[in-house]
């Protein structure tokens, strides 16, 4: 992975820039020794790693705004992190940046159920907002699968979404108002309780720039009551084609699903062998989950398996009661780990529209033998959000690469196919070369020239999602 | 005047590049915005690219009049949720309101509350820019977090940062039956305790108004499978039976006219758009007496008319909020912004209009 060079001048002033920054921050907030910095020279992409000039943790949007101040008084890069899961190195620093980590704000500011919003800190990890809420049964409903670790400061970052939004939305269909900083330090309150903000809809372009705007340090987050009961229907098909032509035969009926995952026959045997869910062995599995009152849910199960039924299924199982619930949702739900189990794995992010579904899994098939590499496929069928999980082996040389190129092949089909390089992961350095597949020069000039707007010095996060050859003049001129 | 109407987006490019002076760039034409300078108009940008009904999504030109999208997706029992306003009695325009001119202005309907605002069904873009570049973003899939979302930048930037000229957009199934809660005589207070107490409960309200006057109505809208309705407007009934005596209706067209302000239709003066907190928005309405208005949203959205010579935004002043003047004159349009985030404004206009002339002045 290419990274700009550190530049050695902000390397030589290290020393001056911790003295600058223990006028700010407490001692225990700066992390400077070399071994400490350790701790965050990579987030959950960890196949790259690069330690920072340092680390500080600021617990108030004002240390934030004086540590920013010194920063770009000072010509340092910074790299925002949240939490540090992000999958496509969002918060990979390089040697010549501080990382500013909100980790130790995360505090709730005022829930207000009557307004049914709360306002936090963005530090807050994105479970523990629906935690805070849980005693008057509402909840935060974007659930990316980190959700126990990952901070709203990340969610913000990457608009990330989760099994859920087909009905709910992802993060910006949720996120009414924040408190941002800006690089040069000054403060900006964007939004707020009320549902929409005036003027430019500058919160919606904050939610998604991957921390290349501004450090958003509170957050105001719409919330819902919970529903009354959710239940699954696990249907099996003997093909990926029939499977798909349910998916949208459900969605046209009029049934908004909460969520319908879709596993293939890989995907479905590697879960089965690790969770031993009771899966059929067939080609392709759906699990649809709806909502409401057990009348209701019954009402749509029966229109779903209606539909199902004239699509021939080898099989369709209803949870009669929790237990069955959450053994159809077991397998699903421990895709990630019995993958982990067999081999390293790279999970892909790429969404495509719900029609070329047959064929986009048919190519990736023909791809997997040219690679020589498996693919398990598991997705969000109901948004066309795949997540291609490539299988590879860490310790065998070139694997890594092989899986690389393999991933790249994948995503340009999904472009190809109508579709984006990245659902709910972001771009992050991952994806960051392939972005002129699914932009022109053109189209992502008109998004540089919003960092210009919002970061004219382009110090903060400088070497995320756009390729290095496009933005180095820009770079290289701050 | 004369006006242009450019019949492809490599014309319209054309002609943005080429312009000397000024535009006036229009969708329908119906949201009575004043404008000065050459006049252009998406008419001649109509039409649908992709419907894929099982997919939930359409791509348009921006010219396409809302109608004929509305027409089309009642064909698939769809329809675009977030229910556009037809302004056109409202303001006293003429004209056919163009999906272009919808995510322009960004006006969100009655749904807002359940479905998201306008700019949330937006899934992509095509767009010129004030320098007369063809700019694409986003795409036709609902998740996309590819690059940054110009896609709501562009949301009600009423064309003062560039030209939409195709929007890919996420459409909904359409109810197959509608309920309504109607409460008679609650105050404003009384109103939006219940409106609240309605929304957030876990029967999926999808519209609360409140109506003012000599006699007071409050309603509230549930949306699904009859019985499911029949269910929860039960469920509600008992939850909100403080609120005294209510009536339940079913398949009433009354929210045809929240969706259209009909209540300020006849009331004579300016009319203003306000966007606060629910809980605020009782003492706002008590410190504007309007001589008509509604409340939307739950209370979030209060239309006010007042006379030419009051300014709404005192009333907000103090609360969190904005306040937009609609119809008439004496006031700036649009809310003024703090001065950090128009520093951040200007600058982005400064980038996608480097001259200055896509609706100049329209926002400020």
């Amino acid at each position: 992975m290419e990274m700009p060079r550190p530049d050695p001048a902000v390397l030589a002033r290290k020393a001056q820039l911790v003295s600058r920054l223990r006028t700010i921050l407490a001692d225990d907030a700066i992390i400077h020794d070399e071994m400490e910095t350790r701790a965050y020279e990579c987030d959950a992409l960890t196949a790259y790693k690069c330690p920072p000039l340092l680390a500080v943790l600021p617990s108030t949007t004002q240390e934030v705004s004086d540590v920013l101040r010194v920063c770009h008084d000072m010509n340092v890069p910074v790299v925002p992190r949240g939490s540090g899961t992000s999958l496509a190195g969002g918060a990979l620093p390089t040697a010549d940046s501080v990382i500013l980590g909100v980790a130790r704000m995360n505090d709730v500011l005022e829930t207000d159920y009557p307004n049914r919003v709360i306002r936090v800190q963005t530090g807050r990890t994105n479970l523990s907002v629906s935690g805070a809420v849980e005693e008057e049964e509402f909840f935060y409903a974007p659930d990316p699968s980190s959700q126990l670790a990952c901070a709203i400061a990340g969610n913000i970052a990457m608009n990330s979404g989760g099994a859920h939004c087909l009905k709910y939305g992802v993060t910006t269909n949720n996120l009414l108002g924040v408190t941002m900083v800006l690089m040069d330090g000054t403060v900006v309150e964007l939004g707020g309780a009320h549902l929409d903000a005036g003027g430019l809809d500058l919160l919606g372009v904050i939610c998604g720039s991957e921390g290349q705007l501004g450090v958003v340090t509170e957050a105001t987050l719409r919330i819902l009551h919970k529903p009354e009961g959710a239940r699954p229907v696990l249907i099996g098909f003997d093909s990926n084609e029939v499977a798909g032509a349910c998916v949208s035969d459900i969605i046209k009926s009029g049934i908004l699903p909460v969520a319908i995952e879709f596993m293939d026959r890989p995907c479905i045997r590697a879960c089965e062998a690790f969770a031993k869910a009771g899966y059929p062995d067939c080609e392709a599995l759906l699990i649809v989950e709806v909502e409401g009152s057990e009348a209701e849910i019954a009402f749509q199960l029966d229109k779903i398996k209606e539909i199902a039924n004239r699509h021939n299924p080898v099989e369709l199982r209803e949870a009669q009661d929790a237990d069955q619930a959450a053994r159809i949702w077991l397998g699903r739900k421990s895709a990630f780990g019995a993958m982990g189990q067999i081999n390293d794995y790279m999970c892909l992010d790429g969404t495509i529209p719900v029609s070329s579904l047959p064929f986009v899994l048919r190519r990736i098939g023909e791809l997997s033998q040219k690679f020589g590499l498996e693919v398990a496929n598991v997705f969000h069928a109901g948004d066309g959000n795949m997540h291609p999980l490539i299988l590879f082996d860490a310790n065998k040389p070139g694997d890594l690469e092989t899986c690389e190129a393999f991933g790249a092949e994948i995503l340009k089909l999904c472009v190809e196919a109508g579709g984006c390089l990245t659902g709910e992961h972001g771009v992050g350095v991952e994806k960051r070369d392939l972005m002129l597949h699914q932009y022109t020069a053109g189209d992502l000039d008109a998004q540089l020239a919003v960092k210009d707007a919002f970061d004219p010095r382009w110090l903060l996060n400088p070497a995320k999602v756009f390729p290095l050859a496009v933005t180095e003049a820009r770079r290289v001129a701050a | 005047m004369k006006m242009i109407c450019p019949k492809s987006e490599a014309a319209l490019a054309e002609f943005v590049a080429g312009a000397d002076g000024p535009l006036a760039v229009t969708g329908g034409g119906t949201q009575g915005v004043a404008l000065s300078g050459a006049r252009v108009s998406l008419c001649g940008l109509s039409g649908v690219e992709l419907y894929e009904p099982g997919a939930l999504t359409l791509v348009v030109q921006s010219g396409t009049p809302v109608a004929k999208i509305e027409a089309l997706l009642a064909k698939e029992n769809q329809q675009l949720a977030f229910e556009p306003r037809d302004m056109r009695v409202l303001i006293g325009t003429q004209g056919d309101p163009t999906i272009g001119g919808v995510f322009a202005t960004n006006l969100s309907g009655p749904r807002r509350i359940q479905a998201g605002a306008t700019r949330d069904s937006l899934l992509g873009v095509r767009y010129v820019d004030g320098a007369g570049q063809c700019v694409k973003n986003g795409g036709r899939v609902m998740k996309n977090v590819t690059g940054y979302d110009l896609v709501k930048l562009m949301a009600g930037s009423y064309g003062t940062l560039g030209i939409l000229t195709e929007v890919a957009l996420k459409v909904l199934p359409r109810p197959e039956t509608v309920g309504t809660l109607r409460f008679v005589g609650l105050t404003p207070v009384q109103a939006v305790a219940a409106m609240s107490k309605a929304l957030g409960s876990p029967y999926d309200v999808t519209g609360a108004a409140h109506i003012p006057g000599t006699e007071p109505v409050t309603l509230i809208r549930l949306e699904g499978f009859e019985a499911s309705v029949q269910y929860r407007i039960a469920e509600l009934h008992a939850v909100l039976a403080e609120f005294g005596e209510v009536h339940a209706e079913m398949g009433t067209d009354v929210w045809r006219d929240v969706r259209d302000v009909k209540p300020l239709h006849a009331a004579s003066g300016n009319i203003w758009r306000i966007s606060v907190k629910p809980s605020d928005a009782p003492e706002v309405l008590a410190q504007l007496e309007p001589e008509a208005a509604m409340m939307d949203w739950g209370g979030g959205l209060i239309w006010a008319a007042l006379p030419e010579s009051q300014d709404a935004r005192l009333a907000v002043e103090g609360v969190a909020g904005h306040a937009t003047l609609l119809r008439g004159d004496g006031f700036p349009r649009f809310h003024p912004e703090s001065a950090p985030v128009a520093k951040l404004a200007n600058r982005l206009r400064a980038k996608f209009d480097p001259r200055g002339i896509l609706n100049p002045g329209l926002m400020r």
